[in-house]
């Protein structure tokens, strides 16, 4: 029997269709059908600038929305072969270690809820909230805040974020305690997550798996630590790494995550008092915008802006690729450039896209329920498998 | 983890496939390693890849077409490959025509394939042969099309403003014949 | 008789006879047996129209169907979560099944590839059904006009309310269903069969 779920289901996490052949209650082959969110964002991006393409890219994985800028910001500055001021290096991480945790809690409160442990989903948004009131503070959007261009930020961090910071993160320990004396020791969640959906370290790998899917089954692989970027190889950090590659173990691995994100921003919070005030952005006009008040008063500095705004700047002829540890896994872009302001090529790699292919390794055999508890472990955005 | 030398992987795939043509991308601004090669032995290279221990590629991590319309070879096809035992990257490249471009499949190789490839075949109507499910995967199944050719249009809906519209548009008869009750929204 | 609450959505129930003094006093009609049976029937007879009355049941107890397709269904989420709470409007319960729900708030993009299972969740939705269109993706397209999205849900479905923004905050949101609420409560029904119905419009 071959029954369908979705694309319009409370637990599918937005539209995702899964074709299920069932024998009794036992699944024969699950197959995810996708493409209901396609948006044709890698078509348009040829058709806009670089910093056009930057807004597109907080849509893809609305729940990550600032680690989507880092991505594609790091992209073209690879490719021009430019690096941002310190400052605006550890803010990038500051900021993307918050949005680590924003993704993180959303996951767990709508992977419980899915499962059936209704509260947590309460209480992971109430977190969830007050990181949103950061990133308005920051850029004035809660979710797509496109912060990020490429040689820094758009605008410099505003008086009291630090403060803000440090005072949600001191108070984020007894939250995680909150969410592990639910969950952890819970036997009904031990039922539900222990021993299933599990993944195969040699299959992970040989599916692509990413990030948490890949390092809860037993590879120690973060791109954090292994191919460092934006600064991340001068933070102290643990990478967890779960065992059996079930969901409990990504369940735990993802939690930890979140106490070492805590940990990552508490150190950059650290390095941006100890840098300062100074340069947000880049210095380098044929690139970047330059600063407001050189533009009301020098007639080179109102040229560049003129040029970059209206026409874009003019990267080198070349392809760059940069991946980074997005909290689903490995987030990439890579760009062809041919000189115009245009990108000739911009193809995103999603990591949602290419970990949804475990499924079917992962719920053969098992029941239906199984399914609902193995995409929620997944931790898919349809945004960011559809583009 | 200890890092591969530069040059290591090039030197050692022309050592193992003499005959097989390998050029480097060239290029100031290309940023990453480039190899070409031909579309024949893609599929030979891509297993010595995987398998040989000092390299160890065991993970292929995207898959992407790109359409050089008007320059021939039209389209190239890009792997993305990762060795998670050297942190290391490699991109290698097939260059297609673009009449008829097909390529062999790497489902074989690397099971991550699968999707990348339907994808690009929905792109870009690149086919990989022996793929065991070469179907449409993003766009509806009855598309018809490629749309991230460049030949494609972007299907761009033309906006109406005042500028660009000459007459103005009446709402419908039915719209302004009913007239709701007045709603008193606010308490005396 | 004056009714110092006025009728309409605020109160659509015209109560019988002045507003009754604080409870402090002793009941004025007590001892007055003409006087009993009025203050017993101001206090449990109700004068309204049926109209008001269902109107005012359908507006205040909306079930929205759980469509979040993209970005705005998370905010949709926040809505119905802590801190904005959806359910003090009335809208409690998400419903999954379109076969129980009244409101279809399109929440995210609609691709090509879903146009037509929107179009069928709306048909399979039972009368009366509303439709939000959220954010401005669901609105005219957004930022979005390419070949993959419609430009606008309102090419497929007819919709009552347009929630703007990208996404719209929280609070958008519930002022968006609050306006429709007040749509509502404004529109007219029809009772009676069908056939002797002499105009189209309104709730249906």
């Amino acid at each position: 029997m071959t029954i369908n779920m979705g694309p319009q289901h409370p637990a599918t996490h937005g539209v995702l269709r899964v074709a299920l052949e069932l024998d009794g209650e036992r699944i024969l082959k699950a197959e995810p059908i996708v493409g209901y969110l396609h948006t044709g964002m890698e078509k348009q991006a040829e058709y806009k600038t670089y910093t056009q393409s930057i807004p597109q890219t907080d849509r893809m994985d609305y729940l990550a929305p600032m680690s989507n800028n880092l991505a594609f910001c790091l992209a073209v500055e690879k490719l021009l072969g430019v690096t941002p001021p310190l400052r605006a290096v550890h803010a990038r991480v500051l900021l993307t270690e918050l949005t680590r945790l924003a993704s993180h809690l959303v996951w767990l409160g709508t992977h419980a809820m899915d499962i059936g442990a209704m509260s947590m989903f309460f209480y992971t948004f109430r977190e969830r909230e007050e990181i949103l009131a950061m990133y308005e503070q920051v850029c004035g959007a809660r979710m797509t805040a496109t912060y990020f261009r490429v040689g820094g930020l758009a605008h410099d961090l505003p008086v009291g974020l630090l403060e803000r910071a440090q005072d949600f993160l001191d108070r984020l320990p007894g939250h995680f305690e909150e969410y592990t004396a639910l969950l952890s020791g819970n036997p009904i969640w031990l039922a539900r997550t222990k021993g299933v959906a599990v993944l195969p370290r040699e299959r992970a790998i040989a599916l692509g798996a990413t990030g948490p899917m890949l390092r809860g089954s037993g590879v120690r692989w973060d791109l954090r630590r292994n191919m460092p970027y934006s600064g991340y190889d001068e933070y102290e950090f643990d990478v967890p790494v779960g065992e059996h590659g079930d969901a409990f173990d990504r369940y735990l691995v993802r939690l930890e995550e979140m106490r070492q994100a805590r940990r990552i921003c508490l150190q950059a919070i650290e390095r941006l008092r100890a840098i300062g005030p100074g340069d947000y952005r880049l210095r380098d006009y044929k690139y970047v915008l330059p600063p407001k008040e050189d533009v009301k008063t020098s007639m080179e500095a109102l040229i560049h802006h003129f040029k970059i705004v209206a026409h874009g700047f003019f990267p080198p002829q070349g392809e760059a690729y940069q991946g980074i540890e997005n909290p689903k896994g490995e987030l990439g872009f890579y760009l062809v450039s041919d000189g115009s302001p245009k990108p000739w090529r911009m193809k995103v790699r999603s990591p949602s896209f290419v970990n949804l292919q475990t499924l079917d390794t992962m719920v053969r055999g098992r029941l239906v329920a199984d399914v609902i508890t193995a995409i929620g472990t997944l931790d898919i955005v349809l945004g960011e498998v559809d583009r | 983890m200890t890092p591969l030398p530069p040059g290591r992987v090039e030197e050692r795939l022309r050592a193992r496939f003499p005959g097989v043509e390998i050029r480097r991308q060239e290029g100031e601004a290309v940023r990453d390693l480039t190899l070409f090669v031909p579309a024949a032995s893609l599929v030979e290279i891509a297993t010595f890849l995987r398998d040989d221990p000092e390299l160890d590629f065991a993970m292929l991590s995207w898959i992407a077409g790109v359409d050089w319309l008007p320059r021939e070879p039209r389209f190239e096809v890009v792997y993305g490959l990762l060795s998670l035992a050297r942190a290391a990257r490699l991109t290698l490249k097939v260059a297609l025509p673009g009449e008829n471009p097909r390529v062999p499949t790497v489902t074989g190789v690397w099971p991550s394939a699968d999707w990348l490839e339907r994808e690009t075949w929905d792109f870009y109507g690149i086919e990989f042969t022996g793929h065991p499910n070469l179907k449409r995967i993003l766009l509806p199944e009855d598309w018809s099309g490629w749309p991230l050719r460049k030949d494609s249009p972007l299907g761009y809906d033309e906006v109406a403003f005042t500028h660009n519209t000459s007459e103005r548009v009446k709402p419908a008869p039915e719209l302004t014949r009913l007239k709701p009750k007045k709603v008193r929204t606010r308490a005396r | 008789m004056t009714d110092p609450h006025g009728p309409g959505p605020a109160n659509p129930l015209r109560i019988l006879g002045d507003a009754a003094p604080p409870s402090n006093e002793a009941p004025r009609a007590a001892r007055d047996e003409t006087g009993a049976l009025r203050s017993d029937l101001e206090r449990n007879v109700l004068f309204t129209t049926v109209e008001s009355m269902v109107n005012w049941s359908r507006a205040n107890s909306i079930w929205p169907l759980g469509f979040g397709l993209a970005c705005c269904a998370i905010e949709m989420m926040a809505a119905l979560g802590p801190g904005f709470d959806l359910s003090r409007f009335g809208a409690e319960v998400m419903r999954p099944s379109p076969r129980q729900a009244d409101l279809m708030i399109v929440a995210g993009r609609v691709s090509v590839k879903m146009a037509p299972v929107l179009r069928q969740l709306y048909d399979q939705m039972p009368d009366p059904k509303w439709v939000i269109a959220m954010g401005a993706c669901a609105s005219c397209g957004g930022v979005f006009n390419n070949y993959a999205i419609v430009q606008g849900v309102d090419k497929i479905v007819p919709v009552d309310v347009y929630v703007p923004g990208c996404p719209p905050r929280p609070e958008s949101l519930i002022h968006g269903v609050i306006k429709l609420q007040e749509k509502i409560l404004a529109s007219r029904i029809e009772l009676g069969p069908a056939r002797f119905q002499k105009r189209r419009g309104g709730a249906a």
